[in-house]
């Protein structure tokens, strides 16, 4: 297998910065923007992503030979929406509790365009181990992104962090940053809140990448411009 | 994909759309299969899961010493009638009864519909209410469920606690409307919600008490607390 570091690097680069989906490609908004509500609910479907975007970009790229280029979309969205219901079953049976929070969003991940993006962008046409390695770094550059936004939204929306952990880790307990008594601040827990928090990160990520352009530019290399965020779904 | 020999009888666009169609059926049961092993395999588990769920949910209307029978078993169904009852459990102890716990419905909460379990004692007094499910504005109308609410001390669910069942429905309001409840300011439609509901399904189950203990395992109750 002609699988090298350097392929690494790339595919992290690629997920976790350069074509972010969260602040790049724009794509797979709806669970970014109603599961954000806090960190713990963020993190969460953000994982169970990660896992759908891996199988689904493994099982598409081994079946790549197989699948006739005219039906392939049919195809990808029938093995994402297959996967996807065995995660959902998988996550009832074996984390129940945050299920009950999940439950009805995890079926959307199905919709998420960023899964079928990834499978018809990079998973068809490249080998297995790859297309595992892009689905993953994909979604984490999607959970670092949720983590944020759900950070930031229950923290000034609720003066709390890790709200809701004990779902996940039997025992462990929520921080009150500042204090029992903290009103909070609604509007960041609404989803208009999520669209303000997600613009604010949005921009931010493309003041740091112009930030570093301009850098380039003034060591005497060509620029290295930014992707421009095109906006999707 | 190599295409069987019949198929190069037919013309050429023909035996791309049979190949194609061919393709799909195929992964479509192939994919169908996995979900439906994967079904298979995790029904135990998530019954199990859901059923364990309920329970929590009923432990803390009533509590699990108080009966020895096993509670999830003996279950009558009131199909969501007019005081929007639905399923009933039976607690009993040597055969005695102890409490019944029934699900309840509010649909006129400000987020819609409320759903509820509360535990109602064979003495007529309630052990307890709990909010199952709700859409209220988080922050503003979600302390009706006692994890939400700030006061961990003295949630407001606690005030149902021991309260008749067979209160009058003026009684079933908040202090503001002349009832026996408090609220928290700024917040009455989620609370008001929550009491009309209970007092409804409270007055009903409690006046028909006797003949829920009564109905056969499974029965289907009528609006007058009979069996079907």
């Amino acid at each position: 297998m002609a699988m090298s570091f350097q392929h690494v690097k790339e595919s992290a680069r690629d997920g976790l910065w350069r074509h972010n989906p969260g602040l790049a490609q724009i794509l797979g908004l709806c669970p970014i923007l109603a599961i954000s509500t806090s960190m713990v609910n963020a993190v969460s479907l953000g994982l169970a992503t990660v896992l759908a975007m891996a199988v689904s970009n493994l099982v598409v790229s081994a079946l790549r030979r197989w699948i006739a280029y005219e039906i392939r979309i049919p195809v990808f969205i029938l093995i994402i929406a297959a996967l996807v219901t065995v995660l959902d079953l998988a996550f009832n049976a074996y984390f129940h509790s945050l299920y009950l929070v999940l439950g009805i969003f995890i079926p959307l991940i199905t919709t998420n365009c960023i899964v079928l993006a990834r499978a018809e962008a990079f998973a068809a046409k490249n080998g297995v181990f790859e297309s595992t390695l892009d689905g993953v770094m994909m979604g984490l550059g999607l959970v670092w992104v949720l983590a944020l936004l759900g950070a930031l939204r229950e923290l000034i929306g609720s003066g709390t962090l890790f709200a809701g952990i004990d779902m996940v880790i039997p025992g462990a307990h929520e921080i009150n940053v500042f204090g029992d008594d903290h009103p909070g601040f609604l509007l960041a827990i609404l989803p208009p809140g999520a669209f303000f928090t997600l613009g604010v990160l949005i921009a931010g990520f493309n003041a740091i990448n112009a930030h570093r352009a301009a850098r380039a530019a003034g060591h005497a290399t060509p620029p290295a411009t930014p992707a421009p965020a095109t906006a999707a779904h | 994909m190599t295409a069987p020999a019949f198929l190069d009888a037919l013309p050429a666009q023909w035996r791309k759309a049979v190949t194609c169609a061919f393709g799909l059926v195929v992964f479509t049961l192939v994919f169908t299969a996995l979900m439906a092993f994967t079904h298979e395999m995790t029904r135990e588990r998530i019954d199990a899961a859901k059923a364990a769920q309920q329970m929590r949910l009923i432990d803390e209307v009533l509590p699990r010493a108080s009966y020895d029978n096993k509670l999830l078993e003996d279950v009558v169904n009131a199909g969501g009638n007019s005081a929007h009852v639905g399923r009933i459990w039976r607690a009993r102890r040597g055969g005695e009864a102890v409490a019944l716990v029934f699900e309840t419905y509010a649909d006129d909460g400000y987020g819609g519909r409320i759903d509820l379990v509360v535990g109602l004692g064979a003495d007529g007094c309630l052990g307890g209410v709990r909010v199952a499910a709700h859409h209220e504005t988080p922050g503003l109308g979600d302390y009706i469920d006692p994890a939400k609410d700030r006061d961990k001390k003295s949630p407001w669910v606690a005030q149902f606690i021991g309260v008749a069942a067979n209160l009058p429905a003026e009684r079933w309001a908040v202090e503001k409307d002349g009832g026996d409840f408090a609220y928290h300011a700024g917040a009455t439609v989620s609370p008001r919600a929550v009491l009309r509901a209970v007092g409804r399904g409270a007055n009903w189950t409690n006046a028909h008490l006797g003949a829920i203990f009564a109905a056969p395992t499974g029965a289907k109750i009528a609006e007058n607390g009979q069996a079907e």
